[in-house]
């Protein structure tokens, strides 16, 4: 080009920073399931990684859902309860005889629509995130034991046989309905956040919400939008643990929405917004599940030492990212 | 040029605040292809003018026209919507995405809902070339100096087929060739017939880039003159209001004799004092009644070093004196119990309280300074505060009021005051001139040196050299994290000299290698 051509100096090295944490965690699965295949012979087997799916298909779910509200710098503690309370509704009313299709559309609306909610007392009000959905768990929790007080079991006919559908292979491998489920959510998600304008302007408020408002990005409406996203979410994993308990139970899911962040921060997803990836927290569900199995496999393990391991790795990912954010400034 | 007709007229524009008069009936036109430069003190409505021309306030009385048809824009976006676009000081752009990202979120052409990447990108290199820079468009923003990320904002903005485009203080955080750069662009863009509004406090600037000066002063307009016949002693007469003899007796000041106030036990020595990453290891003796002045380019190690006197970050190693005997200055506590006291360059993030008075701003270091458990009494702090705001000569003079609601240049003044009422030793000022107006400027430099002239030391730290000099009995050169040179301010040293030194590094630094 011209004498006057800018090559304004990159700073240093090419590897793309953005996505280090999200390899890191590749790496760090690797790592484990290597681990697992070389102290248990079972663990090559493919249904231990399509367990893992099994056992995690709901909480992949919800994490997708977080990954959306932390990407924009937010939080949702609501998530935990949402699950137990479409699960609690969805048990309640087929109880009462209601046609499982009704059930299902019911139960998918509330948790989009407390999650509409919180968006909306979030943004209109200017309170903390962490206070609005503080208030969405205690609400959500309550109404479950409302509901009733002890567990209801689901009998219904397309309850049943989507708990027992498999599908599999000649070679004897499956999956459940819940696995394929998350995969759809997984791969809408992963396609607005790349490709549509709400999934940009999402990372864009994360980045800086000043500057994106005077961009002239609707970030009041996409924020709204992230809780209902995640609310929706909810309700959807809501159902899929429906379908893994067949019932529904006051005190189910208690504390998940803290194993849904830590998903989520290990997948690389930056807590104060504008980086990380859906792909990231399959990889961060995945790490949970494989730490889970490991344990089991073990079997002389205390099923505690999941809760120790996760603690450990998410201050390792704390403390990546945040080397990684120093370099970046 | 001028023959053409406006593409923008404002006519009769007044706007007024609760107890303030913005604007009073400012007429404000602007031709295509020229850049035009609005002049004036902080507060003089400049920045008022821009809001309401962009939308952002309303008008109480006047109008304004684009392209001849009246036009009321009710915000920032629908202004740019109409081609009057506007790049504000601070990048209001998100460091996280993409540099192409960046220039098109909103508005990416998109194919059923999805964004088109490659059509993102393979337009922000087209019009990245038409500003000739060749920037990697997938990089995050982040990654490239602020200068650059300036000049993307510009293209965001020029891409919505602006005919307007407003420069709010681009360059006050850039450095001289980051300046050139832009003004390269400006020049081009002028060129293709875009009307450029360029707001600034840098004088030499408004005449390197300006064809024609706009001066407001207390929200009046003062007059519009072509670049070329207002001499730049009459403009800031004009920005002013009165001659401009305040500068003079300062001047004289900095030649003292430097033997003479060297004489006797330093303030503060430090020796082999310094930061891994931030500043090498220096050394450098502060007198009472000094005027130590801190040149270099920005980034080189001037804000680090004040930072370390000020314990804000703690050195490595080396020797500190205080009145000769060993002290320490580890944390901001120790500093502040040996009188030292820091006005941060950062007034925003690190200095002011923003939604305090006043008057709470200015108690704030005292207070600490005795401990929370000894409020200072009413009385006291209404005598104290009332004095500095006096002496400082700070508008609006009640100390009452938050000080978000003040100019640049007051706030400054208000973090001044902060230390001069602790009473400080030796201060150390992190360019308090930045980003204010001339007459406050030349306050401040006054102020300096009335303080060492009665004792105080003083660390003063400023990217104009000229100012450096002018107040400095003593000027250490910063050069790549090092400090290069110390140079005594005599009638050898000027600009040049120093100028030299910041390029080429010292004797002293031969020397030592």
């Amino acid at each position: 080009m011209t004498t006057g051509t800018l090559t304004a100096g990159r700073t240093r090295f090419r590897l793309p920073r953005k996505q280090i944490p999200v390899l890191a965690t590749l790496a760090l699965l690797l790592v484990m399931y290597g681990i697992g295949v070389s102290q248990y012979t079972a663990f090559s087997n493919v249904q231990v990684i399509f367990n893992v799916f099994i056992d995690n298909g709901f909480l992949l779910v919800v994490a997708v859902g977080m990954t959306f509200v932390i990407l924009t710098g937010g939080i949702d503690l609501s998530v935990g309860s949402v699950v137990a309370m479409t699960a609690m509704v969805s048990a309640a009313l087929l109880q009462d005889g209601m046609p499982a299709a009704l059930v299902l559309v019911i139960a998918l609306l509330i948790g989009p629509t407390l999650g509409f909610l919180m968006g909306c007392v979030i943004h209109f009000f200017e309170i903390q995130p962490f206070i609005v959905t503080l208030a969405g768990m205690f609400f959500a929790r309550g109404m479950c034991t409302f509901i009733s007080g002890a567990s209801i079991p689901i009998t219904d006919g397309f309850w049943t046989s989507m708990s027992q559908e498999r599908i599999g292979n000649p070679q004897g491998n499956f999956v459940s309905i819940s696995v394929l489920v998350a995969f759809v959510v997984v791969v809408i998600a992963a396609y607005t956040l790349a490709y549509t304008r709400l999934g940009r302007n999402v990372y864009a408020i994360g980045g800086n919400p000043q500057s994106a408002l005077l961009m002239g990005l609707p970030v009041g409406r996409t924020r709204i939008a992230v809780y209902t996203i995640s609310g929706l979410c909810s309700a959807i994993g809501g159902i899929l643990l429906s379908f893994y308990t067949l019932s529904g139970a006051p005190l189910i899911a208690v504390g998940m929405e803290l194993d849904v962040i830590a998903a989520v921060v290990i997948g690389g997803t930056v807590l104060t917004g504008g980086a990380g990836y859906v792909f990231g927290t399959v990889l961060g569900v995945l790490v949970l599940g494989v730490i889970q199995t490991l344990i089991t496999f073990d079997g002389s393990l205390n099923s505690w030492w999941t809760k120790i391991v996760i603690g450990g790795l998410l201050f390792a990912f704390i403390l990546l990212q945040r080397l990684i954010g120093i370099r970046y400034k | 040029m001028t023959d053409s007709r406006p593409v923008l007229t404002m006519t009769g524009i007044s706007k007024s605040f609760p107890g303030v008069r913005a604007l009073h009936d400012v007429n404000f036109r602007l031709f295509p292809g020229e850049v035009h430069a609005l002049m004036g003190e902080n507060g003089a409505g400049k920045s008022t003018l821009i809001k309401v021309l962009t939308g952002v306030y309303d008008t109480d009385e006047g109008a304004i026209t684009l392209d001849d048809e009246p036009v009321s824009f009710t915000g920032p976006m629908q202004a740019t919507a109409a081609g009057v676009s506007t790049v504000f000081q601070e990048v209001n752009l998100c460091t996280n995405l993409s540099v192409a990202e960046n220039i098109f979120i909103g508005r990416e052409p998109r194919l059923l809902g999805a964004v088109r990447w490659g059509e993102v990108r393979r337009r922000a290199r087209d019009l990245l070339a038409r500003l000739d820079l060749a920037l990697d468009v997938s990089a995050p923003l982040g990654s490239y100096s602020l200068a650059i990320q300036q000049m993307v904002a510009i293209a965001r903005a020029i891409d919505i087929k602006a005919r307007v485009l407003i420069l709010d203080e681009p360059t006050s955080s850039l450095d001289a060739s980051e300046v050139a750069q832009l003004f390269r662009i400006m020049r081009q863009l002028r060129d293709e017939g875009i009307a450029i509004l360029f707001v600034t406090h840098f004088l030499d600037q408004v005449y390197e880039i300006s064809d024609r000066i706009t001066v407001l002063r207390n929200g009046g307009l003062v007059g519009e003159y072509l670049t070329t016949e207002l001499p730049q002693l009459s403009l800031v007469e004009k920005m002013i209001g009165k001659e401009l003899d305040v500068l003079e007796g300062i001047e004289e000041h900095s030649r003292r004799d430097l033997a003479a106030l060297e004489e006797g036990t330093p303030l503060v020595a430090v020796s082999d004092f310094g930061r891994a990453g931030a500043v090498e290891p220096f050394s450098l003796t502060i007198h009472a009644g000094e005027v130590v002045g801190l040149a270099g380019l920005l980034g080189s190690g001037r804000t680090e070093v004040a930072r370390l006197l000020f314990g804000a970050d703690r050195a490595d190693g080396g020797q500190v004196a205080i009145d000769g005997a060993a002290g320490s200055l580890r944390t901001p506590a120790q500093a502040i119990d040996h009188g030292v006291g820091f006005c941060s360059e950062n007034r925003r993030a690190e200095g002011i309280v923003a939604d305090l008075s006043v008057r709470e701003n200015m108690i704030l270091a005292m207070q600490a300074a005795r401990g929370w458990l000894r409020p200072i009494p009413r009385r006291r702090q209404d005598e104290l505060v009332d004095k500095y705001v006096k002496a400082l000569n700070i508008r609006p003079a009640d100390p009452e009021v938050p000080v978000r609601n003040l100019s640049g240049g007051n706030q400054q003044k208000v973090l001044l005051a902060r230390w001069l009422i602790t009473e400080p030793r030796l201060l150390i000022l992190d360019e308090p001139t930045r980003g204010i107006d001339i007459g406050a400027k030349t306050e401040i430099q006054k102020l300096v040196t009335q303080l060492s002239d009665g004792g105080m030391a003083v660390l003063f730290i400023s990217a104009e050299l000229e100012e450096v000099l002018r107040l400095s009995h003593k000027v250490a050169v910063m050069r790549d994290r090092q400090m290069v040179a110390q140079l005594a301010n005599d009638e050898s040293l000027d600009a040049d000299r120093v100028m030299q030194t910041i390029a080429s590094g010292s004797h002293r630094e031969e020397a030592d290698r």
